[in-house]
């Protein structure tokens, strides 16, 4: 209907005045096609983004979800009183003794500087270790019997486990030898290895052994950290923009500290780790690598954005609630606690989430602080020393054992959960916020 | 319940001419004798065409407002009587809003703007430095052009002014004067059941008269209306004018508008302001019917305007 009513008027303007009636055809044409070009290229903008984005999820998703489970094996421990001492256990070499064992159990000879055994030990975390001291602390009877102990393997076994080393690698780019596979295809085919959750992935520090290594200590380090920040860089920031915005009379020196803020809202944030090791650790002497030097120093640097957030969020309040309060007789603090900044918390919450999750990705800064340094421990105060998950990201990377890189994608991802819990915490707030007005 | 805020200092409530200074121009208030015939059926009709009620309630006395260096009010002198609607009419820019917004010392809050001249309320000079404008506010309340209730609900809106001056002491007491203030302003049979509901729920009309709620919460003596009808349909805004007729019996009430219609039919004194200038004022009857001057005239005739 409406396809006949168009062709109709067409005709109309066609039998009045042809030459017009082609014009106005011609230009409505371009005008279309104008119209869908730009749309076209707006998907495509769209598209590359989100193409982008999965082809880097994507890869640090293959490259790290295999750190998300591990291989143990199961072994027979003949607890040997020959070789455990009772008031030390955790002195004994465990590793030695049970690789011995499985040996012995596979019938090898070993040669008198037991090559063989060296070479099976290393299939063996240290964990093995730590686990049979435990046993034996725990009940000295068991010296002299036989235990089943279950350990994670070692690095390397694990690798080949998962199938990242085989035997057709080149062997000087491997450090697992065509005897230890033969070993551990045995272990496996005996059904004593299991692959399970690494579980050690989300409840151990930081360790030189990969197997052993995982995120928590990055993880409570970086949460003390931001704690650091929010509870200084929100006060502070909000403050200051409440009083520029609201109470200071507008002048050259505001101008300039407008000014001086959006700059420092652009300065590089490595200068910051400069200027964090020159107040708080040389001057100060506060803790250096503590989550207290690292959450003031992201809170500096989060400060400025926080504050021009604010204050654009302050400016957006329609004058007319400042006037209705005002006139009612409240005072300027009063119409801005009870009115303004009430009004302002949408927007002031997302400049606060914006440089919070900033904070939380920030490496430059971390790096001068030392907070890049290896810490096993997990920090149990803002002034331990501690590492944070962008520096535990940048300490994995540049690690030499092959293991570490599943574990630097884990932890990326690990990073980024954060972020997204982080944010979807700061959101639902802000919905709350929102509701109630 | 009255703020102690300043009062005639032989507690006369309302006594305008406390001021010895004060002079009276009662010959502004003489009609001209011509020209009557000549408006005859062109100018709105006034309705109350009772002379004010009250003795004189704020009295300007060589009022100017400067904006930075640009004056925007030129050395008005006005007397405004109590229990009575005093409008302010004129062109766009001419100067009636700043002046309002001196009467509760708004401009305070405008930076660069500056105020000289008196402004006698009972008697006392409001720009002293005594009287805290704060206080001057709870006194003199104000309804603006668009309705602009916080963002909270009805009963928050009304309860805020009470609250932040701390005129009750219990819930029951804030709830009466609630009620009351909504009853007064013509909302409570419309609203009584959901007070808290936002206030920004409801229509225009009943926002504007939520403003005016919450304006006589605080038991204010005068309350300044700016263009408090042009953001309403003509059936809100002949409800806001009803109110205002029923208001002026408690309140001195000050209204700018640009509806000449208003004028006539909500206010009993009119005064015309042009280019900053107050050129003419004098009981609404006589400005629409036998106005003075001719810049008077053709304004609410429609020439010019």
């Amino acid at each position: 209907m409406t396809e006949t009513g168009a062709d109709k008027m067409w005709a109309r303007l066609a039998a009045e005045d042809p030459a017009r009636a082609a014009r106005l055809q011609r230009g409505l044409k371009k005008r279309y096609a104008r119209e869908g070009r730009f749309k076209l290229y707006g998907i495509l903008a769209v598209s590359v983004a989100i193409g982008f984005l999965l082809l880097l999820l994507g890869r640090i998703i293959e490259q790290g979800h295999t750190a998300f489970y591990a291989n143990q094996m199961t072994v027979q421990v003949y607890m040997d009183p020959a070789r455990i001492d009772r008031a030390y256990p955790q002195g004994t070499n465990f590793q030695q003794m049970v690789a011995q064992q499985q040996l012995a159990r596979l019938g090898e000879t070993d040669d008198a500087q037991g090559t063989k055994a060296t070479a099976y030990r290393l299939l063996i975390s240290s964990e093995l270790k730590f686990r049979a001291a435990d046993l034996i602390r725990n009940d000295p009877s068991l010296i002299g019997r036989t235990v089943e102990i279950t350990a994670p393997v070692s690095d390397e076994a694990d690798l080949y486990y998962k199938g990242e080393i085989t035997r057709e690698t080149a062997a000087e780019q491997r450090r697992v030898s065509d005897e230890q596979m033969a070993w551990l295809d045995g272990l496996k085919r005996d059904g004593h290895v299991s692959t399970t959750f690494n579980a050690q992935l989300f409840t151990n520090g930081d360790s030189t052994e990969p197997e052993l290594a995982g995120v928590l200590g990055a993880v409570v380090g970086s949460a003390l950290m931001l704690l650091v920040t929010a509870l200084i860089a929100i006060p502070l920031g909000v403050g200051a923009a409440v009083y520029l915005e609201e109470f200071s009379r507008k002048g050259r020196i505001t101008d300039l500290i407008e000014v001086n803020i959006n700059n420092l809202a652009a300065v590089p944030s490595i200068v910051y780790g400069l200027l964090g090791v020159a107040l708080f650790i040389n001057w100060m002497h506060l803790p250096r690598s503590s989550p207290l030097v690292g959450g003031l120093v992201l809170a500096l640097m989060a400060l400025p954005t926080i504050i021009i957030a604010t204050r654009s969020a302050l400016k957006a309040v329609p004058p007319s609630i400042r006037e209705a309060a005002l006139a009612m007789g409240a005072s300027r603090t009063q119409t801005v606690f009870h009115h303004v900044l009430p009004l302002a918390m949408p927007g002031v919450m997302t400049g606060t989430i914006i440089s919070m999750a900033h904070a939380l990705g920030e490496t430059a800064p971390l790096l001068l602080i030392g907070m890049v340094s290896f810490v096993p421990g997990i920090p149990g105060a803002i002034d331990e020393p501690a590492g944070a998950l962008p520096s535990l990201v940048y300490i994995w990377e540049n690690a030499s054992e092959r293991a570490f890189h599943e574990r630097t994608a884990a932890a990326i991802l690990v990073l980024l959960a954060f972020m997204i819990v982080m944010n979807a915490a700061a959101i639902l707030l802000r919905r709350r916020f929102e509701r109630r007005w | 319940m009255k703020l102690p805020f300043f009062r005639s200092p032989d507690g006369r409530e309302g006594g305008g001419s406390a001021d010895p200074t004060e002079r009276r121009d009662e010959s502004v208030l003489t009609p001209a004798p011509e020209a009557a015939g000549v408006m005859a059926g062109r100018v709105p009709e006034v309705k109350s065409p009772s002379a004010p009620a009250g003795p004189t309630k704020i009295a300007a006395r060589d009022v100017s407002v400067f904006y930075g260096d640009k004056q925007a009010l030129y050395d008005v002198s006005l007397d405004i009587p109590d229990k009575t609607v005093t409008a302010f009419i004129g062109p766009s820019g001419c100067g009636k809003s700043t002046f309002l917004r001196t009467m509760n010392r708004m401009n305070d809050t405008i930076q660069g703007c500056r105020v000289t001249g008196k402004i006698l309320m009972d008697g006392q000079d409001i720009n002293a430095r005594s009287v805290d404008p704060v206080l001057l506010r709870a006194q003199v309340g104000m309804v603006f052009q668009k309705p602009n209730p916080f963002p909270k609900t009805i009963y928050e809106n009304v309860a805020y002014g009470p609250r932040i001056h701390g005129l009750t002491t219990s819930k029951a007491e804030l709830d009466g004067i609630v009620e009351s203030s909504l009853k007064k302003a013509g909302l409570w049979d419309e609203v009584a059941d959901r007070l808290h509901s936002p206030g920004t729920g409801l229509s225009g009309g009943q926002q504007q008269r939520l403003v005016i709620a919450r304006a006589i919460a605080v038991n204010p003596e005068v309350i300044l209306m700016d263009e408090p009808c042009s953001a309403l349909d003509p059936i809100a805004t002949a409800r806001i004018e009803e109110l205002i007729d029923e208001l002026r019996e408690r309140y001195c009430i000050v209204i700018v508008t640009h509806s000449m219609a208003q004028a006539a039919r909500v206010s009993q004194r009119t005064a015309f302001f042009h280019m900053g200038r107050l050129v003419e004022h004098g009981n609404t009857e006589e400005i629409f019917t036998n106005p003075r001057e001719r810049r008077t005239l053709d304004y609410i005739t429609g020439r010019f305007g």
